[in-house]
């Protein structure tokens, strides 16, 4: 294949593959403090979807301005669920907090459907189709502004756990809970602080992604089993595992969507997925399973 | 054998069996049809999960193989429809134990069990929408032919013993399990995988067992929603749908129980219908009640309805003296 | 010449950059007791997991009556009478007793009825025969504790591996507990146990091993192995045992 066509799909693969590795911080992270596999992950994105679709729909404000509102929002939101609905309601028990995360993913999915039926959704925004020439290639505008993105909330994110207390404590809580518990760490607000910055990364990806995706409720399946498989590859609790996963996954995708068209393309992934699951579930960076 | 065990399973079962003979309606005999549908599943999710331990978010792979199969090989191979039926579990029961094999012997337990389960349900059902085996997108409609060499029924009952005779089966199954050493051995991996393999348990094996098992019961359930609607296509055979609702049955009526599935069966399409009424027929609704059941049960009652008989029960009845002799399961 | 029911020959485990077992080596007579001691992080547990299956040595090899078992998993050893107990008690929490007993009964009988009898012997044998029915999860330390024996004994053991079985009981119990060790013995199952408790180790081991940093370092009848100098200093540290005996002497 020639280089003119694989370039220019490896760099939108690496694009892609930023927000991805955005998408896939906030699993990793709650994993990795909470270690629960968050399966309402995906849904929580359809939601942060929908909310910045009808922000610019129906109140004219542009994406890349209501982040800046829906990210306290759903950092709110996550919080509470958190706090007042899966740690209670699962007692502790990992096969409990399983199905809980899942029961969640099955409720805001299908409420979303019920609200606002099926039908596919985009936005319309100046800007979402300009394209600026680099290096020979045409790069889409929205996606640059993504992958840049991505990149400043990863930086942020890794700021906030290193010099912040709030950090600090998160990484206490992930490495020794009970030892955290006895300096003083309020477990049950680091968790539903951490699961509201997984809910926050959820909202900025969604409003990066919106100038250029579609919504449906259906979208956070798509997206929940490419975030797993970025987690697991890069390592569940691994944050540079999930950048780094995120990238290569998006790389796989453009390239197998390439060499095997749209919809099998996907295949590419999940397949990934299983082989790394069944021969190195620690991922390439990450704590033992 | 203690063959007391299977009076409640002949009981439930003969008073089922006469229901079609009271009752002539045809919208509550196909309430009942989807609600016996969602117990087969259900009652395999429960051997895989309820009694093992093992919970798989991707029952669906078993589901819509038999479903799949059941078509294709009427449709394109032309094989006559109860052998389709018989192949159809098998294949079913087939697909399970190839998972099976790659994951457990790989050690995956807990959520990447889960996880992966999800992963090939995934797989086969984007497989499913572009194979044109499998009629790609538009699916595969099974040809009109009334008659029981066809295995379609003119009337709704035939239908409705046909699966009630499957779940029958499945009871069966469930108990002979509960009450054999293989049970005995699948309920120690699931309290404690390490101490059963101390006990000499070959727990690799015994879930294997388990989830073949688990599998064909839920691919006997696809066959016969192939059989009874006539259509498959890939959301309906390897849709999550179909992998929500069959570990959903059982949770809420309880888990590793042999009437859990049916319960929770019943319940689930009890409140399914109550909130139609309520709304209408919009999409997505009766997922949202079924979501918040979930919560609720887990956070009140874990154990499901039959936990929450269970203690009634004993608050009920004085407390027995414990014996030394020997007691049934 | 007795008859060898165990040879560790050699045998050590690496994990990443820790040695937890440096080529050690010892051998079990058949019926009697052995005990192995030694300070904490020794690595006996670990050699425990090393024999019974659970984990696979990265040199060396060991022979179980007379057969090369070298990397066998724990169900395969199990089922060639190879039976084992936790240091961190195990129970399977949502059965009652009875029941779990009865899954190690399973080992060797298939019908549910004779299991569950075969149970019940083995629990009078342990004194755990008045609670059959009750939950496992609701059971003390010292309950629990028989319940691990009880299980491990119902799958009619050859070789038994009591790892730290006197942990966490108080003086009375410990005192319960020996005598059923000793009818254990009695019943001519080999018995191998870790032990800190030294009083019920004196009182029941004919042969005692003492390993320190994965190491064997000792080795005899318990007289000799509690003098030893080189058995003081693990414990006591370097030093020690010139020490004890300068005061011994008075000052």
């Amino acid at each position: 294949m020639h280089l003119s066509i694989l370039l220019p799909a490896v760099v939108n693969g690496v694009l892609t593959g930023a927000l991805y590795a955005l998408i896939a911080l906030g699993l990793t992270l709650v994993y990795g403090v909470l270690h629960i596999i968050n399966f309402a992950h995906g849904t929580l994105l359809t939601a942060a979807l929908f909310a910045a679709f009808f922000m610019q729909k129906s109140l004219g404000v542009d994406p890349y301005l209501a982040v800046f509102v829906l990210t306290p929002a759903f950092f709110t939101f996550g919080y509470g669920l958190q706090r007042f609905v899966i740690g209670p309601a699962s007692h502790g028990n990992d096969g409990n907090i399983l199905l809980v995360t899942l029961g969640l993913a099955v409720i805001i999915e299908n409420a979303l459907l019920f609200a606002f039926r099926g039908d596919t959704r985009t936005i319309d925004v100046a800007y979402g189709f300009a394209v600026i020439p680099v290096a020979g290639m045409f790069l889409s505008v929205p996606r640059l502004v993504g992958f840049a993105g991505a990149v400043v909330v990863a930086l942020l994110l890794w700021l906030l756990l290193t010099l912040t207390d709030t950090g600090k404590a998160i990484r206490a809580v992930a490495r020794e809970k009970l030892g955290a518990q006895l300096c003083g760490v309020d477990v049950p607000h680091i968790y539903a602080v951490t699961f509201g910055l997984g809910t926050a990364c959820v909202a900025i990806a969604a409003c990066l992604l919106i100038p250029t995706y579609y919504v449906n409720p259906g979208v956070g399946n798509a997206f929940v089993l490419i975030a797993f498989t970025t987690v697991v590859l890069g390592g569940m609790g691994s944050v540079p595992g999930a950048v780094l996963g995120g990238l290569f996954v998006g790389v796989v995708e453009s390239l197998c969507g390439l060499y095997l068209g749209e919809s099998l393309g996907q295949i590419g992934i999940f397949l990934m997925f299983i082989l790394v699951l069944l021969f190195r579930p620690s991922g390439l960076l990450g704590e033992r399973a | 054998m203690n063959l007391r065990a299977f009076l409640p399973i002949v009981a439930v079962v003969a008073a089922l069996a006469c229901i079609p003979l009271v009752i002539d309606s045809n919208v509550v005999l196909n309430f009942l049809v989807t609600a016996l549908l969602l117990t087969l599943a259900g009652q395999g999710w429960n051997v895989l999960g309820g009694y093992g331990g093992q919970y798989s978010f991707g029952h669906a792979a078993f589901f819509g193989t038999g479903a799949y199969a059941t078509a294709i090989l009427q449709m394109r191979y032309g094989l006559n429809a109860w052998a389709a039926f018989a192949a159809g579990i098998a294949a079913g029961a087939g697909v399970g134990a190839a998972i099976g094999a790659l994951t457990f012997r790989s050690g995956l337990r807990g959520s990447y069990f889960a996880l992966v389960t999800l992963a090939f349900a995934e797989v086969l059902r984007i497989i499913a929408s572009v194979a044109p085996v499998t009629g790609a997108g538009v699916g595969i409609l099974i040809k009109l032919d009334v008659g029981a060499r066809a295995l379609q029924f003119s009337s709704r009952a035939a239908f409705y013993w046909l699966i009630l005779a499957l779940v029958a089966i499945a009871l069966v199954v469930t108990r002979l399990v509960e009450q054999s050493r293989f049970g005995a051995w699948l309920v120690a991996v699931r309290e404690n995988e390490d101490a059963a393999r101390a006990l000499g348990v070959d727990a690799t094996r015994v879930k294997l067992g388990a989830i073949t098992i688990s599998a064909a019961m839920a691919a006997a359930a696809g066959c016969f929603y192939a059989q009874y609607f006539l259509f498959v296509d890939a959301p309906i055979a390897y849709g999550p749908w179909i992998s929500v609702e069959a570990l959903l049955a059982p949770i809420i009526g309880g888990v590793g129980t042999v009437f859990g599935p049916l319960l929770g069966a019943l319940l689930i399409k009890t409140l399914g219908e109550a909130a139609k009424l309520v709304t209408g027929d919009a999409p997505g609704l009766d997922l949202v009640v079924y979501g918040i059941v979930l919560i609720v049960v887990i956070a009140f009652a874990p154990r499901g309805v039959a936990g929450v008989v269970a203690r009634c029960h004993a608050r009920l009845l004085p407390p027995r003296k414990a014996s030394a002799g020997v007691n049934a399961a | 010449m007795s008859d060898r029911i165990l040879a560790v020959e050699g045998v050590s485990k690496r994990f990443g950059g820790l040695q937890a077992v440096r080529d050690a080596s010892l051998t079990v007579e058949a019926g009697r007791i052995t005990a192995v001691i030694g300070p904490n992080g020794a690595g006996k547990t670990t050699l425990f997991a090393l024999i019974s299956g659970f984990q696979t040595p990265t040199g060396g090899r060991i022979l179980y009556r007379g057969t090369d078992v070298t990397g066998m998993p724990a169900h395969r050893l199990a089922r060639r009478g190879m039976a084992r107990t936790f240091q961190i008690v195990q129970p399977f929490a949502g059965l009652t007793v009875l029941e779990n007993i009865a899954v190690g009964a399973h080992l060797h009988i298939a019908g549910r009825a004779a299991a569950l009898a075969a149970a019940s012997r083995v629990a009078e044998l342990v004194g755990l025969d008045h609670i059959l029915q009750q939950s496992a999860a609701t059971l003390t330390v010292a309950g629990r504790k028989r319940l691990e024996l009880a299980r491990a004994l119902a799958t009619s053991p050859k070789l038994l591996l009591l790892d730290e079985v006197l942990a966490g009981l108080n003086p009375s119990e410990i005192r319960d507990m020996v005598p059923i060790i000793r009818a254990i013995r009695e019943r001519g199952v080999t018995i191998m146990m870790i032990e800190h408790v030294m009083q019920a180790v004196m009182s029941l081991a004919e042969h005692i091993y003492v390993l320190a940093e994965g190491h064997v370092i000792a080795q005899g009848r318990p007289a000799e192995v509690v003098a030893d100098p080189r058995v003081i200093e693990a414990y006591l540290g370097p030093g020690a045992a010139a020490r004890l005996a300068g005061g011994a002497h008075g000052r």
